[in-house]
């Protein structure tokens, strides 16, 4: 893949990744796509509907909100003329939407895409019980008056309990797993405790809030405004007292009562969106475009559904090797944080003779990953998980980093639900 | 025939087009008038089985009757034969053996929508375009063709007054709400649907019962008295007299103008006994005037940059986003930008209601704080607070960035456009663009035309003025341009009026007496007093400040937004006493001075004629509009006071 044309990244914006306060947030998914696609699309060498395409990626949209790539691209005054689709794969829809521009790209079809992902997951609908469903139906057909009264009696209050849309998203459909049960599956298979689930969930917040007071997300973060006047111009689900102290306080969430997975040790239920511009070389050429970064490869793996927070391990492994990298020649790694127990889950598969070995196929362990190169500024525990979001977010964030930080190269990778990993591989220019 | 063509189709339907001759919209001219008898000649010698009456122009149905034919009611014998030439047509109409249907798409106003109600059916397309009403009232007269008779019928009594007592428009969907018209339809089944009624023949829609009760000879009495005191809250009889016949004329003539006696307050005599409609007839002319300043050249806006995100800015901004334009809006951060997003928001959840045009303004307004915008923008307006060195300063910058032809243009009030004018590389790109706050409500905007502003920009900026819905007025680039100037001597007279022992209440009843919309010691505490102050030093020499003024001023008590100033505010409104009776003199003493700083600014050439000071002062101050304007008032006036204006008018 290296051997292909380049994929550039022109730049990238996001909104502030806003925490679900158990209620519908003040955004819709398009909302928060528009407001930060225009923003970005604004600050561009070239107009809205210069863009090939638009895509993006989004596991929850609303019902309103069909096809919400087309929504926000014609929000964003892309204009009619431009097409715009929407992509799925569960936490890394935003990661497969820069996969899809890639595609699109590589194959002559689009010079220059917006891509990027989104979802307002404290927009998540509930819905009504299978047994209210049919209750209704039966109620809708009923025709006369004795047919009405017979199911009045046959109502049940429990009838009314609504199910939690966002909890069906987040089972698994194969295996019937909350996605935090999968993460306890990993803690109890590498012996990850409690304490040691806590204290990386503390230290994500605490180099969020340094990133934060830093300055170093004012780079990608644009503001944005709700109709009562109020501006957002932070991530808002990071904590001051998120201290592994604190967070060992928290009740189990999964596996009640006697698991280790907590709300703390877990990433936020948070609405969000991101965009990337890609372009081609002519495009670049063409249109006088400043790049800032390249995608390298991309790589896509599937693993056990029971397991899916080790996916990063397996994606990001055969992009190492096809480049004859070790896992501490990337400058950062951005390992996106579904859970505390799923990103030590994934280093210790890396350090482990055993893993690597017989569900790699390597001949031997591939090390540890320097703290000081993972999640440099925190991730989705501190800041949030719009699943739809996060795949493009920390593609834009490991460029970022490099920006700052004079690397070179760096690894974007995420797990996703349903048993598969994406990896990408950014390098500056 | 010229105007109206039939034709006859093979299912025995007709259509009856109008495309009035030699103009570009439809109006209902005496001769169009006459050639509509012709036409019902035509038909009666072959009754069609239905008549379609329907618009041969594109851009509308009927915008009303002949504004250039108003002349006529100058005399009582014309006003009397202008009503009853429409009067007798379209009850003719309403008596055809034959059904008929008025297909309505685009506007339908005034005589037209009159006609449309004298058909047995309406089908109105609904599209954006699509407006209908009887503004009549607005021109100081009243609906003389049957639509004080025939509205109440189909909407209701209560209904119809408000749309008559008003002026106001509704479309399609609410007209079909209302009863006004039988079907509202997307422009793609207009045709089977007229067809469709006129074949079916659906039994008119009738009232409920309580409506229909309003309509009995004691009902409309009920209704009229309520009718009455709602029209007394917002006009005095003496000064707006349409009103009143209106309601008279529906309380006890349904709504034949023709029939009250010459000496009944509301006949035709009446009315046109008092200048109010004439006057009011003058300022509709006067708009088009200022709208037609808007057509020369040919620029198109589609891109709005505004910087300062302050009262002003922000509101010219949500203003543009709302009237369809792509605006971009600068402030220094996120936070000074908050609050004028969220008064857009507010503006456009008013004005839209549709939750989906709604979200497509508020996608229109885009917040930009490192100022992007200016690049792409055919349009630049400056809004930030009023010093020149950092009006210069951004100018400079936005010269380099911004399109080669696009305007550049200050809000200023207070800042002569030389000065901010000499750092651009190319002086004649900069002109002003002068809104008035509240933006939303104010039509008028001034286009300051510098010294060194070239022709070209102006006609430009008056054409942006227009694509935004609101009245150019160019007006010479000298302190207070036109508007705040001729209203400081007169807001200088009523501080002076209080200083000496008058009560605020009493000076702005004079006002209101006058024809005011609001009273210069109300109007100065909702635009603030120390806006007052800065504004009227500004303005030349000094005399001694008014003392309750300066007073206020120093205490904080600035006016509205801080909840006191002549008046104590309470949720939004002064706490007024009783005026007293208003001493004799007291309301020239207010306009007179008016009236002479009108004059000077006439005689120093701030506009370009006698009309324009007129404008800027009715639709800039809201000066009585029933009077015509202070000049065209101060020249009916024989006896006008103080005519010469020796020495400065002495400003804060």
């Amino acid at each position: 893949m290296a051997e292909h044309e380049p994929i550039y990244i022109v730049d990238g914006a996001r909104t502030p990744f806003l925490k679900s306060r158990n209620r519908p947030g003040p955004f819709a998914a398009s909302d928060l796509a528009a407001d930060a696609g225009r923003a970005l699309l604004l600050r561009q060498r070239f107009a809205p509907s210069d863009v090939d395409e638009v895509i993006l990626g989004c596991a929850a949209p609303s019902v309103d909100e069909v096809n919400i790539g087309r929504v926000a691209a014609l929000r964003m005054g892309c204009g009619d003329k431009v097409p715009a689709w929407t992509v799925m794969r569960n936490c890394a829809s935003g990661m497969q939407a820069l996969d899809s521009a890639i595609a699109d790209i590589r194959a002559g079809k689009s010079e220059l895409v917006l891509a990027g992902g989104v979802d307002a997951l404290s927009r998540a609908p509930l819905l009504y019980s299978e047994a209210m469903v049919h209750w209704l139906s039966s109620w809708y057909a009923a025709k006369s008056l004795g047919q009405r009264a017979a199911l009045v009696a046959r109502f049940r209050p429990a009838f009314l309990a609504p199910v939690i849309g966002l909890m069906k998203g987040l089972t698994d459909p194969m295996v019937g797993l909350l996605m935090g049960q999968t993460a306890e599956n990993l803690a109890y298979r590498f012996g990850i405790t409690r304490e040691q689930m806590d204290a990386y969930a503390a230290r994500s917040h605490a180099r969020t809030l340094a990133a934060q007071k830093a300055g170093h997300y004012d780079a990608e973060v644009v503001p944005v405004y709700d109709r009562a006047g109020k501006v957002y111009t932070a991530d808002d689900g990071v904590r001051e007292d998120s201290t592994p102290a604190n967070l060992a306080k928290l009740r189990p969430f999964f596996d009640r009562k006697y698991g280790n997975v907590t709300a703390g040790n877990s990433s936020q239920v948070t609405d969000g969106g991101v965009w990337l511009v890609l372009a081609s070389q002519r495009a670049v050429d063409e249109r006088g475009l400043v790049p800032r970064g390249r995608i390298v490869d991309a790589q896509w793996a599937g693993l056990d559904p029971a397991q899916m927070g080790l996916g990063p391990v397996h994606a990001a492994t055969p992009i190492l090797r096809r480049h004859g990298l070790a896992l501490n020649d990337l400058d950062c790694w951005e390992l996106n944080e579904a859970f505390a127990a799923q990103v030590l889950a994934c280093l210790r598969a890396w350090e482990s003779d055993d893993y690597c070995r017989s569900e790699l196929g390597l001949p031997g362990a591939l090390g540890a990953i320097d703290e000081d190169r993972l999640n440099v500024d925190g991730g989705a525990i501190a800041i949030g998980h719009p699943v739809g979001a996060s795949g493009a977010r920390i593609v834009l964030h490991v460029l970022n980093v490099l920006e700052r930080t004079g690397g070179q190269r760096g690894m974007a990778a995420i797990c996703i639900g349903g048993g598969l990993g994406g990896a990408m591989l950014v390098e500056r220019v | 025939m010229r105007h109206w063509t039939i034709t006859r189709e093979a299912d025995g339907l007709a259509t009856l087009a109008l495309d009035r001759a030699g103009a570009s919209t439809n109006t209902l001219s005496a001769a169009v008038l006459a050639e509509l008898g012709e036409a019902l000649d035509a038909l009666d010698r072959d009754p069609p089985k239905g008549l379609i009456v329907r618009s041969g122009k594109a851009n509308g149905f009927i915008a009303g009757a002949d504004v250039d034919e108003f002349g006529e009611i100058a005399t009582e014998e014309g006003a009397i034969a202008l009503v009853r030439r429409g009067w007798d047509t379209f009850e003719r109409l309403a008596a055809v053996g034959y059904p008929t249907l008025a297909l309505i798409r685009g506007f339908c106003l005034g005589g037209g929508l009159e006609l449309a109600l004298a058909c047995r059916y309406r089908v109105a397309v609904d599209e954006p375009g699509t407006r209908l009403g009887l503004p009549e009232v607005l021109l100081g007269i009243v609906p003389g063709w049957g639509g004080i008779k025939r509205l109440p019928r189909l909407a209701g009594a209560p209904a119809a007054l408000d749309l008559l007592l008003t002026g106001k428009t509704v479309d399609a969907k609410r007209a079909r709400r209302l009863g006004i018209v039988d079907e509202a339809v997307p422009v793609r089944i207009m045709e089977p649907t007229a067809r469709g009624v006129l074949k079916a023949l659906p039994a008119p829609r009738r009232l409920p019962f309580l409506q229909r009760l309003a309509l009995t000879p004691i009902g409309r009495r009920v209704v009229a008295a309520q009718a009455r005191r709602q029209v007394a809250r917002r006009a005095r009889r003496e000064h707006y007299p349409a009103p009143y016949a209106i309601v008279e004329l529906f309380a006890k003539h349904d709504g034949n103008a023709l029939a009250p006696a010459p000496s009944d307050p509301a006949s035709i005599a009446t009315l046109v006994r008092t200048p109010t409609a004439e006057n009011l007839i003058r300022v509709f002319r006067l708009q088009e005037r200022l709208k037609s300043l808007g057509k020369e050249g040919s620029f198109a806006v589609r891109h709005v940059h505004v910087v300062g995100a302050g009262t002003m800015g922000g509101d010219i901004a949500a203003w543009c986003a709302l009237r369809g334009l792509t605006v971009t809006l600068q402030d220094q951060d996120a936070q000074r930008l908050a609050p004028a997003m969220g008064r857009a928001a507010k503006l456009f959840e008013k004005r839209l209601r549709d939750a989906r045009r709604v979200r497509d303004a508020r996608d229109r307004l885009i917040p930009d704080p490192a100022g992007h915008g200016v690049a792409r923008a055919d349009v630049v307006v400056e809004a930030i607070f009023e010093n020149a060195d950092a009006k210069r300063a951004l100018f400079a910058d936005v010269e380099r960035r911004a399109k080669p032809a696009a305007i550049l243009a200050t809000n200023t009030s207070s800042i002569p456009l030389e000065d901010i004018a000499g750092a651009l590389a190319d002086p004649s790109r900069l002109c002003g663009i002068h809104f008035f706050n509240p933006v939303a409500q104010m039509m008028l905007v001034e286009v300051v035309v510098g010294r060194q502003t070239r022709r070209e920009v102006v006609a430009d900026a008056a054409a942006f003025v227009r694509a935004i819905d609101k009245l150019p007025l160019p007006v010479k680039s000298a302190p207070g341009f036109l508007v705040n100037r001729i209203l400081a001597p007169y807001m200088m007279a009523a501080f002076r009026a209080v200083d000496e022992g008058i009560a605020p209440e009493t000076v702005d009843e004079a006002a209101l007496a006058f024809g005011m919309p609001m009273g210069p010691v109300e109007l100065a505490d909702t635009v603030g007093l120390d806006i007052a102050v800065a504004v009227g030093k500004l303005l030349g020499p000094r005399a001694e400040p008014p003392r309750k003024l300066m007073a206020l001023v120093e205490a904080g008590h600035v006016g509205k937004k801080a909840g006191r100033g002549f008046y104590a505010w309470k949720d939004g409104k002064p706490v007024k006493q009783a005026s007293g009776a208003v001493p004799a003199g007291l309301a020239d003493r207010l306009v007179d001075p008016f009236v002479a700083e009108a004059r000077a600014a006439l005689a120093e050439g701030i506009v370009e004629d006698a009309d324009l000071v007129d404008a800027g002062a009715i639709f800039g101050t809201g000066f009585a509009p029933f009077r015509g304007g202070p000049l065209h008032y101060a020249a009916r006036r024989q006896d006008v006071a103080g005519p010469a204006r020796t020495e400065p008018v002495p400003v804060v």
